[in-house]
């Protein structure tokens, strides 16, 4: 592995430049006034009840299975520059994603023309032959979309973003986004005069003007509601704050049901008509006529509404056939195949194990490479290769031998770093990023996103379901004076 | 508003009063039982702590003697008692939770707040220190919930479901304090005690009733008599102006059923009428005559009528 990259300090213990003035002030602040602020963070975040449950976890005082995510006082600051090229690149890998996602279940011409093979997609568990022929409003399967970016060490120094994975089905974490926001700005309302951090509050407008932008055309004020499974779903704080916030109903399956070919809830006066759902409930659980029937979660007939074009979903069923860790090889190809465009931003490079040479230089350097089921989330199932012991890699390598296609591969990347408080102090940690991009009449995203941290010493994963935490994440605006890219190479040193 | 959140809101409120209740019921036991009375006297009101709440069979299964210890810890902390203050604090703050998106901030805090921190008590052994405490604290803080929503809920079905949750509650729990306390001493009371036949009961039994529902005050001021069981009864029954009185909650119930009113619903609201008119018109020789227990008996079960028909009407309506 090369040196690592932090994005605060540069090389010979230089701040950066877009750092520095967040850097002095961190350096004038007494530890015990941090060690304060961050226990009134963790306060309020357990009085406003922003937890996420573990499932099978248990605490002994009975309290179940909420608990908090570690937020991180020290923000991820992110130059308006580079914020600028990925938000381009982000655009661009969302718009070639809907369009692969449209061919896929139209004309599938990039099969055809040879670009990603064709059993990959059709005999890919997450496509939904249900789909085929379906007119969505506007051609959009993925209206929210979480792009998970790292930035990496090259052997020069310098730090390159690349996408790590797409998320295409329900993405969560954007909740703790504004609610971190929130919180340092109640912390440290200081800070925010002497930076220009681009606001994110807005992001519920945003995406309320995307649901309701997808709504059948018929419909002229569209009920729009928030589909959960319910309290006990790790994600349902996300969903009720988005609910409060977009001031929309947040339903669960029981409150709907189908008649006449249309989709209602149940109200205190009657049924009403349900005309767009921001559905945070999987494909599999979503209609027990037509996926899994022992879904109590969903709403029986939904599909077959949703097919006579009655009802919008967001985002659209199937769309995981795009997001699938071994169809991500091919969006690049994606992206010059519909928009005759390079893409702006990099992907990792990915063996498939289901090839046997990938299969065979995988095998010969497990110990080096990143190992991840094609369709595993939320840092389940993966080996991370240097983090490993050999009995660890052993027990994987048995895994993969039996049913290589399962897996795909990549090097081991040198995640970027950021300064984070730890039991010791200040310490760096292994950061991603996960901005929200939303496709509706157009494409929008507020700047930045969502910024896990790694506690774990060394670690690279993030997840919360893992220990990871969050950090607020900072897009500066221009005219800074400290933020230009010639100021950036020159920090880079 | 979805019928699931009208149920939730109506729940969530329910809850709340029920804990809040309880701590009273529980209190004033409490109270009385540091007075000098025999072992007796003292198990008889713990047993009626049990007998009001429809529990006695539960905590038997649990515990051989109704003493204070077994039957508040039973009914304060034992999660396993779906009536017990944990329990309901916590049936509260699920309800509260699975619709926080329809309450404000404040509210949702207020109950999360409440729920976080009597666990903290307990864990703490705040109630083993000190019991009286830890119910006034219980009592506050449905005080502070019941003003956080009026203070700061818009003033729309959720309101109104959240206010019917209350009142059905309370009169509920009013007319079982009620029918507990007096059928305890001698079968059915029917206003006919004189002096000499009278129980031997004493000006603390029934100022330890009217103290359970921050009545003893209002007693003097409405009567500026001796306590005497029938104007306790009539205080507790028929008293409009008494806020826990059956008369005020039911006519609480009836604004607010009026004013969710759909078009499944009138038959509920009128069988809540009736029982308004019955309260408002009801005169307390009456109500003694046919015996106070038949008639909290047979008032219960409209109660229990009323919250069915509210259910089928709104909560889980097709």
């Amino acid at each position: 592995m090369t040196t690592g990259f932090d994005e605060m300090q540069a090389a010979q213990q230089r701040v950066r430049a877009h750092y520095q003035r967040y850097g002095a002030w961190l350096a004038d602040q007494p530890h015990a006034a941090m060690q304060a602020r961050r226990a009134e963070a963790e306060m309020i975040f357990r009085r406003v009840g922003i937890t996420f449950a573990v499932y099978g976890a248990k605490d002994e005082d009975g309290s179940g299975t909420e608990r908090l995510i570690p937020f991180d006082l020290i923000p991820r600051i992110i130059p308006s520059h580079e914020w600028q090229r990925m938000q381009q690149g982000l655009a661009q890998r969302v718009n070639a994603l809907n369009a692969f996602l449209h061919d896929v279940y139209h004309g599938q011409e990039i099969l055809k023309a040879g670009l990603v093979p064709t059993e990959q997609v059709l005999n890919n568990a997450q496509y939904r032959p249900e789909m085929q022929g379906v007119d969505l409003p506007g051609g959009i399967y993925s209206h929210i979309s979480g792009v998970d970016i790292v930035r990496a060490a090259q052997p020069d120094g310098s730090g390159t973003y690349y996408v790590l994975e797409d998320n295409l089905r329900v993405p969560s974490g954007v909740s703790y986004m504004l609610e971190d926001r929130k919180m340092m700005m109640r912390l440290f309302p200081e800070l925010f005069a002497h930076h220009r951090v681009a606001p994110v509050a807005h992001y519920p407008d945003l995406l309320l003007e995307t649901l309701r932008a997808v709504a059948p055309a018929a419909v002229n004020e569209p009920n729009v509601v928030v589909l959960t499974p319910g309290m006990y779903n790790s994600a349902y704080f996300e969903h009720a704050f988005l609910a409060q916030q977009m001031g929309i109903e947040l339903v669960e399956g029981k409150d709907l049901f189908v008649k006449d070919h249309f989709v209602y809830m149940r109200t205190t006066q009657g049924p009403r008509r349900v005309d767009v759902v921001y559905r945070r409930v999987d494909d599999d659980f979503l209609d027990p006529l037509a996926f899994r029937a022992d879904s109590t979660l969903g709403c029986a007939g939904l599909l077959d509404v949703y097919r006579r074009g009655n009802i919008s979903l967001a985002n659209a069923i199937g769309t995981g056939v795009a997001d699938d860790k071994s169809i991500y090889p091919y969006v690049p190809k994606m992206i010059e195949f519909y928009l005759g465009e390079k893409p702006i931003l990099e992907n990792v490079p990915t063996y498939l194990c289901r090839d046997s040479e990938d299969l065979k230089y995988v095998l010969d350097h497990l110990a080096e490479l990143v190992v991840k089921e094609v369709h595993g989330a939320g840092g389940y199932g993966m080996l991370v290769g240097p983090a490993s012991t050999k009995a660890e890699v052993e027990d994987f390598r048995r895994a993969l031998l039996a049913n290589p296609s399962n897996y795909i591969a990549q090097p081991t990347l040198s995640l970027s770093t950021c300064p984070t408080y730890v039991e010791s102090g200040i310490a760096p940690r292994h950061i991603d990023l996960r901005p929200f991009v939303l496709s509706g009449k157009t494409v929008q995203m507020v700047p930045g996103g969502l910024t896990r941290v790694a506690l774990k010493e060394g670690s690279l994963v993030v997840n919360s379901s893992q220990g990871g935490g969050t950090k607020d994440t900072w897009v500066l605006e221009a005219d800074a004076g400290t933020d230009s890219p010639a100021a950036q190479s020159q920090s880079q040193g | 508003m979805l019928s699931r959140t009208a149920d939730h809101l109506f729940w969530m409120s329910r809850y709340m009063e029920r804990a809040e209740n309880t701590a009273r019921m529980l209190d004033i036991n409490y109270q009385t039982s540091l007075l000098p009375q025999s072992s007796d006297r003292a198990e008889l009101g713990w047993s009626g702590v049990l007998g009001i709440s429809e529990l006695t069979q539960a905590f038997q299964k649990k515990h051989d003697v109704a003493d204070a210890k077994n039957v508040m810890h039973f009914m304060v902390r034992d999660a396993g008692n779906p009536s017990s203050i944990v329990s309901c604090l916590a049936a509260a703050r699920e309800n509260a939770r699975a619709v926080r998106g329809t309450l404000t901030t404040e509210l949702w805090e207020t109950t999360n707040a409440t729920w976080l921190e009597f666990n903290r008590m307990l864990r703490d052994g705040d109630f083993e220190r000190d019991p009286a405490a830890v119910f006034e604290w219980v009592k506050f803080r449905s005080h502070l919930s019941r003003g956080v929503t009026v203070g700061t809920m818009l003033q729309d079905e959720a309101l109104h479901f959240i206010r019917i949750g209350t009142f059905l509650e309370r009169g509920d729990n009013t007319a079982r304090l009620l029918d507990v306390k007096f059928h305890a001493l001698a079968g059915d009371y029917f206003g006919t005690w004189s002096d000499e036949e009278a129980p031997e009961v004493d000006f603390y039994h029934w100022s330890a009733i009217l103290r359970s529902v921050s009545g003893f005050e209002i007693y003097r001021k409405v009567y500026r008599n001796v306590i005497r069981p029938d104007k306790v009864a009539e205080l507790l029954i028929l008293r409009p102006d008494m806020p826990r009185s059956l008369a005020a909650c039911m006519n609480e119930v009836v604004i607010n059923l009026d004013l969710v009113a759909n078009e499944n619903s009138d038959e509920t609201r009128r069988r809540a009428g009736r029982l308004g008119s019955d309260l408002k018109f009801g005169r307390i020789d009456e109500i003694l005559a046919t015996g106070l227990h038949a008639y909290l008996t047979q008032y219960l079960d409209r109660i229990n009528d009323i919250g069915a028909g509210i259910s089928r009407d709104f909560l889980v309506a097709a």
